[in-house]
């Protein structure tokens, strides 16, 4: 029989080797459900983990992706950190995509290099204000953030739909649900010529080392590490539960709302009700396969981003669905947190059973 | 052998990583007798209860009850045999009732319909009154245990075994219990009964068998030995003599002026009106049953729940509206009862608890970013002065031992010089050495001039180290007066005041 | 009246998916497990119930089928969160996220296919009373099963010895484990029963409500099933109202919407969110309220270390 030992002292080691050890089975397993499904699978888990890293534009789409995966996942990671769980990023990204497109559209035809900068502050205070509702919700009526939140990111993409659809129609585009196309001094500017790999990414690599030394170097990161441990010690050290609630919240909110905005005025160019793909929900894995740690995150993003760019590539060369990529992001969570159990504890083999038998 | 045994243990050892919680135990309990099980703190006590109960198989040693080989594999068995147990840390469900909880805790087939009557009709034979219907989580400790006991009795058991169970109850409930379990033993029940305290060992047993480091090192009958010799054989060494108290104090340093709150848990206890002052030198004992405000009032004074401002005050500051930074700048140290997960982190190293609650005194802050080399160090030097035994100040703090982790805590908050220290338990499921180690430290901060606050529910531990006393009871405290004057009956009339105890006592005919 | 009977049977379809997901989770949570997979089991139960109908004909077989899919989903959360320890909010979000993914890889062939609704039931005499009938006595068997169900958890939980283990465990899983309860095996065990509720409830949706299965049928249904549960203040019967009052929010939403009403459609469609969010609001506030109704244990890991 296996048993589980609780180890006294975390394996740093199994902690940083899991995410790894995750991304390798979980290779494995598609490759197993490729051929279940008929397709080669060599060629398949070819295609996915390794064409998109031939050419530079590949790499350049990667970027695009990993831009707000990592973005949101950096925001998220403060939350889970300290035991608050915003899982209503994506509804932050489209509420930060829709104040930042306003702007843009709002100043249309308008030049001048303080026009993207106030969509930024726009698209940041709007993901901001919309997870200002489950932090107020929280702190002051104790309502559960994860219902609240991901309740909200339904409410958001029927709101940019129900806009897109209304106000912000473009008024010369034949009734479709769309909003102009963003004028160019709205537009984020690109970082290699020839692809659409803007500059929301130098953002997000900016995030990341602010988030690190925040996240481990100042009192902040440490009452946030304190409080997911443990309410009690937190509040005995003198840290302020709801303070730090509010401020995470912010933090996601704000960085999520980035993302959305970077969304529309880069990659789209426009505001469409697709504009939300799930960014905000696949960041999550994203910050778990990242450790919650804004360097492994950084990391994680990019796989993330591959086996989205693969994903494509697969549903184009092997006739695949896309809902492929969304099997791939669950079961690499899956195994993720499987494995993780090594860090804290052991495994042994006993052999109750045997004696039980000869006695 | 010419008298029945009931139950015999034959080289019982059971190994846990690092430890031998148990080696080679052997001893055997008749029908109808008390037996003791003496021991400090990690003397194997628990985990022999636990194999004899059936949640833990020893890796080595038989045991036979009624003469039969007994090997439990699960509770259910023990409790099939006729075996049952009263636990120090009560197996009971806050949210249930009584009767349910009573249920949960005998098997199936004893389950009958009319339970509610048999439960009356144990509580009137054994003088052990409860009520069916009332939740667990509104009950006092002593109710609880009567409820434990009752559970047990329902089995109709042959052995009955009791973990510590005078550790919760007022020297008058302890009595009753006593009562009780006289008349069971006389009606043919064994009882195996777990305990530190040597009085009450003496009072109680026929026979004791005494652990010391996992192994038996005495077999006797108490009620020959006097206390010092019984504590002899379980710590191995003589016992200390209480330190005599120091007759002057200096200014007044904590004064808590008519302090009255309402407890923010359901189940806690209101505080209501309490006046007390601790002077720099004084060490002040706050003795009480668990449950009777002691955490709110911590709570309180650690600044973990403010109140109006008046009502605490920090030499001449009034401090009440002051949360636990803004204490410890003013020179104020708090230790929790609870160690792990409101004194520190399991999950962080030393260092990183360190910063818990020494930055603002120990400065290991620097504008918002945290002081690493600093924190090394003052983790470094606690662990030297109070004798902290691990590898690495980087290691868990969850990796410490139960003994180490509390001089940790205590060190990390003396050595912090504190106008003020407030510490409860102090020495809670700690080995007699580092006990000791503990109370001279408190001693010996005192003698440099803190004020110290001890609350604490070990009477025998306050009557040796404080120099003033009051008991906390539902929520109100007794008059502070010098410990030299009071005598452990006292304490007891004081603790019981306001109990339920005294109030169902007097409606049932002795 | 046909309007007001109408809009009645209309409330009654759309609350029943909740009714199973939401007295599933109860049961869960009772046992102090956290399952935030609910969505990701609905949908799972919902493309597995749609295609096993589909190919076999059998509208039963397709209800077992989603019951099972429902309940393997939630072992692979068990066996994670229970046996491996992992955190149980993280593990709940996975079995989202990977359920909905695999639901729409097994889907694919079968999107734009019908099958067959499950058929009322007609009882002779009954359904034929005026109003009363059309109310009352004439619904599938799946929704009067619903009925049956919440009845049965309710009295299991507050009758019955096994029901008042389950509760214990998931007070107190330490004393529980003390007294000798398999708690991991009891945990388990609830989850599987609210994995297969979930599944069967996602089935509800494609074979008798649309019926046809679409990406994303469930839109946010498991969701809200979790937040019925929080609201029920985990009673059975105050679950089966929950979900009817969502189910009415939707539906008189819908009918809000026919009537012509100068509202854009996609504001009407907030309505079932918002209500949610201000009745999670409303039953949260008073902390202390929930502190006594809610397991003590939920979400929290047992780790038996004896």
């Amino acid at each position: 029989m296996i048993r589980l030992e609780a180890r006294n002292q975390t394996s740093r080691t199994l902690l940083f080797w899991s995410p790894i050890l995750a991304v390798g089975i979980t290779v494995i397993a598609g490759t197993i459900m490729f051929a279940l499904l008929g397709k080669a699978p060599i060629r398949a888990i070819a295609i996915i983990f390794l064409e998109p890293l031939g050419d530079i534009f590949s790499i350049a789409e990667i970027v695009v992706k990993a831009t707000p995966l990592i973005l949101i996942a950096v925001g998220l990671s403060f939350g889970f950190k300290a035991g608050i769980w915003n899982i209503g990023a994506e509804g932050q990204f489209t509420i930060g995509a829709l104040s930042g497109g306003s702007v843009a559209l709002a100043l249309y035809q308008i030049d001048g290099a303080w026009v993207l900068p106030l969509m930024c502050l726009a698209g940041a205070v709007g993901g901001m204000l919309w997870a200002a509702i489950p932090a107020f919700l929280k702190t002051r009526y104790n309502a559960n953030e994860i219902l609240v939140s991901l309740m909200l990111t339904y409410v958001a993409v029927l709101l940019l739909s129900a806009l897109v659809h209304g106000p912000l129609k473009d008024p010369d585009g034949m009734n479709f649900p769309e909003s102009r196309i963003f004028h160019d001094a709205a537009t984020l500017p690109i970082l290699i010529e020839g692809t659409r790999a803007h500059v929301g990414f130098v953002t997000a690599i900016v995030a990341v080392a602010i988030s690190w030394l925040v996240l481990s170097r100042h009192i902040f990161g440490y009452q946030i590490k304190v409080l997911g441990q443990s309410q009690r010690a937190a509040r005995f050290g003198g840290f302020n539960e709801k303070h730090v609630t509010w401020i995470c919240l912010m933090i996601s909110g704000g960085l999520a709302g980035l993302a959305g905005l970077f969304e529309a005025a880069g990659p789209v160019g426009q505001l469409v009700p697709a504009l939300p793909v799930g960014y905000g929900f696949t960041a999550i894995i994203v910050a778990f396969l990242g450790r919650l740690n804004p360097l492994g995150i950084l990391l994680g993003g990019f796989v993330m981003a591959l086996t989205y760019i693969g994903g494509e590539s697969a549903q184009i060369e092997l006739n695949l669905p896309s809902a492929v990529t969304g099997v791939f992001q669950g079961m690499l969570l899956f195994f993720l947190l499987g494995i993780d159990v090594l860090a804290n504890y052991k495994i042994r083999m006993t052999q109750p059973l045997s004696r039980k038998l000869s006695e | 052998m010419k008298t029945p045994i009931l139950l015999e243990l034959s080289e019982i050892t059971k190994t846990f990583p690092g430890v031998k919680a148990n080696n080679d135990i052997s001893f055997s309990i008749k029908p109808g007798e008390i037996h003791a099980l003496l021991g400090e703190n990690g003397a194997g006590k628990s985990t022999l209860v636990k194999i004899i109960y059936g949640i833990m198989q020893p890796d080595h040693g038989q045991m036979f009850f009624g003469e039969k080989l007994y090997k439990p594999s699960e509770p259910f068995e023990a409790r099939a045999n006729g075996i049952g147990m009263v636990f120090q840390h009560f197996s009971l469900f806050e949210a249930l009732t009584v009767a349910e909880n009573i249920e949960l805790g005998i098997n199936k087939e004893a389950a009958s319909k009319d339970l509610n009557r048999q439960i009356s009709e144990i509580s009137e034979t054994y003088g052990l009154p409860v009520d069916p219907i009332q939740r667990i989580g509104s009950l006092s400790v002593g109710e609880c245990q009567r409820v434990e006991v009752v559970r047990c009795l329902l089995q109709k058991p042959r052995l009955l075994i009791m973990d510590e169970p005078t550790s919760v109850l007022t020297p008058q409930e302890s009595h009753l219990l006593f009562q009780t379990l006289t008349k069971l033993s006389q009606d043919g029940c064994s009882i195996l009964y777990i305990s530190h305290k040597l009085e009450e060992i003496r009072m109680l047993c026929e026979r004791a068998t005494v652990l010391r480091d996992g192994k038996v090192v005495a077999q006797c009958s108490p009620r020959e030995e006097s206390a010092r010799s019984l504590a002899k054989m379980m710590i191995g060494s003589n016992l200390k003599t209480p330190q005599p108290s120091k007759p002057a104090f200096g200014e007044k340093r904590l004064s808590v002026n008519g302090l009255s709150i309402n407890s923010t848990n359901p189940l806690g206890t209101s505080l209501c009106n309490l006046v007390f002052e601790v002077r720099a030198g004084e060490i002040l004992g706050i003795a009480g049953v668990a449950g009777n405000g002691q955490t709110e009032l911590f709570e309180v004074l650690s600044g973990e729940r403010t109140v109006d401002k008046n009502m605490v005050q920090l030499d001449h500051r009034l401090v009440g509206h002051e949360g636990p930074t803004k204490r410890r700048e003013l020179g104020m140290c708090c230790i929790p009862e609870e160690r792990v997960g409101h004194a520190v982190v399991p999950d962080m190293s030393l260092w990183e608890n360190c910063i818990l609650s020494a930055r603002t005194r120990q400065k290991l802050e620097r504008n918002g970013f945290l002081n690493i080399p600093a924190s090394h160090n003052f983790a470094e030097k606690i662990v030297e002065n109070f004798n902290v035994k691990t590898p690495s100040v980087k290691r868990d703090v969850r990796s410490l031992s139960g003994g180490n982790l509390q001089k940790f805590i205590v060190g990390r908050e003396m050595l912090q010089n504190p106008r003020i220290l407030v510490i409860m338990q102090p020495t809670w499921g700690v080995d007699a050495a580092a006990a000791a180690d503990i109370h001279f430290a408190l001693n010996e901060l005192a003698e440099t001039g803190t004020a110290i606050l001890t609350i604490s529910q070990d009477l025998d531990e306050l009557i040796a180290i404080s120099n003033s006393f009051a008991v906390i009871s539902e929520g109100r405290l007794s008059e502070p007066r010098p410990t030299i004057n009071v005598t452990i009956e006292e304490i007891g009339l004081l603790m019981g005041k306001t109990s339920h105890f005294e109030k169902n006592e007097q409606n049932d005919p002795p | 009246m046909d309007l007001l009977i109408l809009i009645l049977q209309g409330i009654i379809v759309a609350a029943t998916p909740l009714v199973f997901a939401a007295i599933g989770e109860l049961v869960v949570e009772r046992a102090g497990v956290l399952n935030l997979g609910v969505e990701g089991m609905m949908i799972l139960g919902a493309v597995s119930g749609f295609a096993i109908t589909l190919e076999s004909g059998s509208i039963l077989i397709g209800i077992v089928s989603a019951a099972l899919a429902g309940g393997a989903a939630a072992l692979l959360f068990g066996i994670l969160t229970q046996l491996l320890l992992s955190n149980q909010v993280a593990t709940g979000l996975a079995l989202t996220i990977f359920g909905l993914g695999l639901s729409a890889l097994l889907g694919q062939g079968y999107s734009g296919a019908t099958v067959m609704a499950l058929e009322k039931i007609h009882i002779t005499v009954l359904s034929d009373i005026p109003i009363l009938g059309a109310i009352i006595f004439s619904y599938d068997p799946l929704i009067y099963l619903s009925f049956g169900l919440t009845g049965c958890v309710a009295w299991f939980l507050a009758k019955t010895r096994a029901g008042l283990i389950l509760r214990a465990v998931g007070e107190n899983h330490d004393a529980a484990h003390a007294l000798g309860y398999g708690v991991v095996k009891i945990r388990l065990a609830a989850l599987v029963f609210g994995g297969a509720c979930a599944g069967i409830g996602g089935a509800y949706l494609s074979i008798v409500q649309t019926p046809f299965w679409v990406e994303d049928m469930t839109s946010g249904r498991g969701w809200i099933a979790l937040a019925i549960v929080v609201f029920s203040t985990w009673h059975p019967g105050r679950a089966l109202l929950g979900a009817y009052l969502f189910g009415g929010v939707t539906v008189v939403q819908l009918h809000v919407q026919g009537l012509g009403v100068d509202i854009q459609a996609q504001v009407l469609s907030m309505l079932p969110y918002i209500v949610t969010i201000i009745v999670l609001v409303m039953i949260s506030r008073d902390t202390l309220r929930a502190k006594l109704n809610a397991p003590a244990c939920l979400n929290k890991s047992f780790f038996a270390s004896s």
